[in-house]
């Protein structure tokens, strides 16, 4: 069977993702692209607890994190994780139309939770907590804005995948396609949830 | 159908847009070549200035660029690609596979390394160099004026992330393309090596990423993560570069490892000795490998229990290093030896890498390291497991598998020649530097009194230089020799143990015509044993997929190669270097874009063509 061939009911694998090489070594080599991606955040972390009490110029975490706003990103962004596994649920079933729904659900929430954080940035510069501020601010913009700068990159990956394959059906060709970016999707919440915890819980707390 | 396909394009454009390992193996090896004679002319200007005391020809900030030039040239840029030339060249063939697993992403490293590689080198002509050592400790590397350091972080960014992306390709390439029957206890251990490397790239580089995002952060939009004026901690670069260069080392020596063990097990006759426990040993010294980087920093005052654990660490290193050389003793031990020039270098390699291994456990004592921290006992440390460990590695590799990836025998006098030069010069040149190191000359200083009587064995060190120069120079006059008039060599030359062996010469672009079955380790040898011709064939001549070359790689580096410079002036250009930065960044991620967009199937090699072609070769 041609890659490129609409998948019917009738000949749809088990696992469309898995099914050619070219598939499994994109499953493959994505996991083992995340295992670095791990240790890059890692690196972020560690700087950032190493620096998250040197406030230099700037006002102190506890003064400025608003947990309420951060807890309904947070939020925003969990949801978003589960939305993309109803995508692939819809996915590994040939349900097109349910799995694209589901996706451009994924990439609103993903777009509002960039929103929120853009205006949260934006309020803390105006308190004074800024990049250049302290070895606090650059530990905190570099870890938090990473983060996001891999939510943006998400959002453009989603967005053309989904323009690109609007009227086509599953392929063996771009449901690998689709796989992967749920498999980066939940990468970059789980990383929020250290982040909830290490920068705004500790730093509230701690 | 790919011959008259390729008949249409020029040369050039086929080797800008290859997606063939082999290809890209060259390209690696070239590349890398001509980076490890730039460094080497570094390396001379440096003994120049050094011959004697109080020399002036290179001084001050310029020996500083020399210098750093000469580390981070030769690591990054001539250590590292040749290493990704001989992974690309002989991985695929020996796990018998028809490519590797991403050949786009492939080609793309390469390209993001040679970028980056220009990049750096560009920075001789447009200011300096940089001048902060190839460690770039902060706060001298956040300090150090123009834009040398810029270059530095920028350069060494983007060919890092070639490097992260063929680790990854080289990962999936052995775990997901390995031939029938090719289970893991049956790899070479070439294989194995790049295996066990191309996991440590992948949980090293990330690592240096982020260390370069946070020193160009502080460079060039004045973050504060190493100013301790602002809170800021310098330390934390050291931990993070060594969490990242400890590795490193081990990312260059294993491939070496694997290389002897390919070579002495082919000249001896013999299969390798303890396969199993060369095999445990190397994921041994890379799974310790991460634990051991805080021995660069035991004069940091991390305190004796840190110290302690490290230097513990760090010994242990040596077990399953001495297991590997015990090996390749027991391999030669009763074997049938032939000395070509490939295996006089593997067994030089022995002894040598032992002497480099016997100061790495001096070093390790933390207590004895206050006194060896930072002197010439440590630059002849270093030389002796890199030059004398990796070097010879590489250059016994080229003399094996040259045959294979151009067709053509290297010289096998001119070869001797190369190798005692080499290896003589060597030793002249980095055993001495023990002794400096011990009589207290500290390193990176560029010159040193005249009482303090060290002249004559710095005098001794540069004539140990002049002669590497000579070998290598015969190696490339060998290049030149074998090129214009070496004979043409049939697949297997050496009477070669494994599958890259089993390939008719030159190799076709698919590889294997038919993917070949594997009955053990050293696959042809047993088939050979057997009184077979060839490799018995895992599957029917059919149709053969091959993946599409592509011109998206080059210019999706040239996009970051352009955002680079923008970075690097940012701080001081302003307005025009922000738009280089937009507008590279714009190319880079068009390309990607467009790749994503554009449906790419590759093509199909019909089995009647193949069937026509095999025969041409055969007749």
């Amino acid at each position: 069977m041609d890659v490129g061939e609409r998948l019917t009911d009738q000949n749809f694998p088990e696992s469309p993702e898995k099914a050619t090489l070219e598939g499994k070594n994109k499953f493959l080599g994505f996991w083992l692209f995340l295992g670095g991606e791990t240790v890059l955040f890692a690196t972020l972390f560690g700087t950032y607890l190493g620096l998250r009490n040197s406030f230099g110029k700037g006002p102190e975490a506890s003064e400025i994190f608003q947990l309420p706003m951060v807890f309904a990103a947070t939020i925003i962004l969990l949801t978003s994780s589960l939305t993309s596994v109803y995508a692939v649920l819809a996915l590994k079933e040939n349900r097109v139309k349910q799995m694209r729904r589901w996706f451009f659900i994924t990439l609103l929430l993903g777009l509002s939770f960039l929103g929120l954080e853009i205006y949260e940035f934006v309020e803390y510069v105006h308190e004074g907590h800024t990049f250049t501020s302290g070895a606090f601010g650059s530990a905190f913009y570099t870890l938090v804005g990473f983060h996001g700068g891999h939510v943006l990159f998400g959002c453009l990956w989603i967005t053309a995948l989904l323009v690109r394959n609007s009227g086509r059906g599953l392929t063996l060709y771009n449901a690998p396609k689709y796989y992967l970016f749920a498999l980066y999707w939940h990468f970059v919440d789980v990383v929020w949830v250290f982040i909830f915890t290490v920068v705004y819980l500790m730093g509230k707390v701690g | 159908m790919s011959n008259a396909h390729a008949a249409n394009k020029s040369v050039l454009w086929d080797w800008l847009t290859t997606v063939d390992h082999k290809k890209i193996g060259i390209l690696y090896l070239v590349s890398g070549g001509f980076f490890f004679l730039v460094g080497g002319l570094e390396a001379v200007l440096i003994r120049i200035q050094l011959m004697n005391p109080e020399m002036t020809f290179l001084t001050g900030n310029l020996y500083n660029q020399v210098l750093t030039m000469h580390g981070t040239t030769m690591i990054f840029l001539a250590a590292m690609p040749i290493i990704f030339g001989f992974m690309n060249a002989v991985v695929p063939l020996q796990i018998g596979a028809r490519d590797v697993a991403f050949p786009f992403v492939n080609s793309l490293g390469f390209w993001l390394f040679f970028f980056g590689g220009v990049l750096l080198n560009l920075s001789w002509f447009l200011g300096g160099a940089p001048d902060a050592g190839w460690t770039a400790y902060a706060p001298l590397s956040t300090t150090s004026t123009g834009h040398g350091v810029d270059f530095y972080v920028l350069g060494l960014q983007i060919a890092g992330a070639g490097t992260l992306m063929g680790g990854i390709n080289f990962l999936v390439t052995i775990i997901n393309m390995r031939a029938p029957g090719m289970t893991f206890m049956r790899m070479p251990l070439f294989t194995w090596t790049a295996f066990v490397t191309s996991g440590l790239i992948l949980f090293a580089f990330p690592a240096l990423t982020i260390g370069f995002f946070l020193l160009m952060f502080d460079r060039v939009f004045e973050a504060n993560f190493f100013d301790a004026n602002m809170g800021g901690n310098a330390i934390i670069w050291e931990h993070i570069f060594w969490i990242f260069g400890h590795p490193e080392v081990y990312i260059l020596i294993l491939p070496a490892f694997g290389i002897i063990s390919e070579v002495v097990a082919t000249f001896s006759r013999k299969r390798l000795f303890g396969y199993s426990a060369m095999v445990f040993a190397t994921v041994l010294i890379g799974f310790l490998g991460f634990m051991v980087w805080a021995h660069h920093m035991f004069t940091v005052g991390l305190g004796p229990v840190a110290n302690s654990i490290f230097a513990v660490a760090t010994m242990a290193i040596a077990i399953p290093t001495g297991v590997k050389i015990f090996n390749w003793v027991f391999t030669m031990w009763g074997g049938k030896i032939r000395f070509t020039t490939a295996n006089l270098f593997s067994v030089g390699f022995i002894p040598t890498f032992v002497m480099g291994g016997v100061t790495g456990v001096m070093l390790a004592a933390a207590p004895a390291d206050y006194q060896y921290h930072d002197s010439y006992f440590v630059v002849a440390h270093f030389h002796y497991v890199i030059v004398g460990g990796l070097i010879l590695g590489l250059f016994s590799g080229l003399y094996y598998w040259y045959p294979r990836m151009f067709g053509l025998m290297l010289n096998e006098a001119l070869g001797k020649w190369n190798f005692w030069t080499f290896f003589i010069g060597f030793h002249l040149t980095f055993f001495p530097q023990h002794f400096l190191g011990l009589m207290g000359m500290p390193r990176r200083y560029f010159t040193y009194p005249e009482e303090f009587g060290l002249g004559s064995l710095n005098f001794i060190s540069t004539i140990g230089a002049v002669f590497m120069t000579v070998g290598t120079i015969i190696f490339i006059i060998n290049v030149v020799v074998t090129h214009a008039k070496g004979k043409k060599v049939s697949g297997d030359p050496w009477d070669g143990r494994t599958l890259e062996w089993a390939i008719p010469n030159p190799t076709p672009h698919y590889n294997f015509l038919q993917t070949p079955l594997v009955r053990g380790l050293d696959a042809l040898w047993i088939e050979k044993m057997a009184g077979n011709k060839k490799m018995t064939p895992a599957e029917p001549v059919g149709d053969i997929h091959m993946p599409n070359n592509s011109i998206l790689p080059l210019i999706m580096s040239l996009g970051f190669f352009i955002a680079g410079f923008g970075f690097i002036y940012y701080s001081s250009a302003g307005a025009p270097a922000l738009i280089a930065i937009i507008v590279g960044l714009g190319i880079g991620l068009a390309c990607m874009f467009l790749r994503s967009w554009i449906d790419d199937h590759g093509h199909h090699l019909h089995k009647e063509d193949l069937l026509k072609e095999d025969k041409g070769v055969d007749a």
